[in-house]
């Protein structure tokens, strides 16, 4: 071995690293937002009950669960594009799974539902996952 | 099912040109307003749950979640044919967690 790797990242490689760190906070915190949307689209998907293609996109606008819940994906897809700039979408795009954790603690808050072990299993290990891959996205 | 799977399918695509788009941003306007790739992931996005609206409506929550699962691997391969982005053992471990996550929560809402 003749070749010697310094051990001190060069301000450039910090910089990356601030913002790839920066654009994974975004996206933690498009989840919050996305949960709230999915659970807006999910009240407003119970007000129509068989919809056809059409009447499902005439509920956007007339709906107001529906009109508020894409609102907040509206936030959501400008979040996720602020993110995705200078974020990796193979590290980012998962993290997004974040929303089903988010939606099933809401769902039990709002919506009253049971919460089983292997739900809340399910929960931590999504979780998990995120901080693996958050591991991964703070690495220059 | 096939609601639901063109709806994962459609989404993951549409993140892709998402990504192509906002990497194709720069300070003035008109990088947005010409930006048909942000446009394109933006409708494919949107399209994708009004496909999962449908897809529930008509009772097809059970396979929702394994197709959603597969949305997150296309989108895995899409960064990696389009962006040449590395899938690192880190990566694969984080999704396969999240993975397994997703289909714990499926198999609890039984």
């Amino acid at each position: 071995m003749t070749s010697v790797t310094t051990l001190t990242p060069s301000a450039a490689e910090l910089h990356l690293a601030s913002r790839k760190r920066q654009s994974l906070i975004i996206v933690i915190c498009c989840t919050v937002i996305g949960a709230a949307a999915q659970v807006l689209l999910k009240l407003g998907a119970e007000s129509l009950a068989h919809p056809s293609l059409l009447q499902a996109a005439i509920g956007i606008f007339t709906n107001p669960y529906l009109f508020f819940g894409y609102a907040c994906y509206g936030i959501f897809a400008a979040l996720l594009v602020v993110a995705l700039r200078h974020g990796e979408l193979s590290l980012l795009y998962p993290v997004i799974a974040l929303n089903y954790a988010w939606v099933s603690i809401l769902s039990v808050v709002i919506f009253h539902e049971h919460m089983n072990a292997l739900k809340i299993a399910g929960v931590s290990v999504i979780i998990l996952g995120v901080a693996v891959l958050g591991r991964n996205g703070s690495k220059a | 099912m096939a609601l639901v799977l063109f709806g994962s399918l459609l989404g993951s695509i549409g993140a892709a040109f998402l990504k192509a788009g906002a990497v194709a941003l720069t300070r003035h306007w008109t990088s947005l307003a010409y930006n048909w790739k942000l446009l394109l992931g933006v409708t494919m996005y949107l399209l994708s749950s009004v496909f999962f609206i449908m897809g529930i409506a008509r009772g097809e929550l059970s396979v929702l979640y394994p197709m959603v699962s597969l949305g997150y691997i296309c989108t895995l391969a899409w960064s990696r044919i389009f962006f040449h982005e590395r899938i690192t053992s880190t990566k694969l471990a984080g999704v396969g967690l999240i993975l397994a996550g997703i289909i714990m929560m499926n198999l609890g809402s039984r």
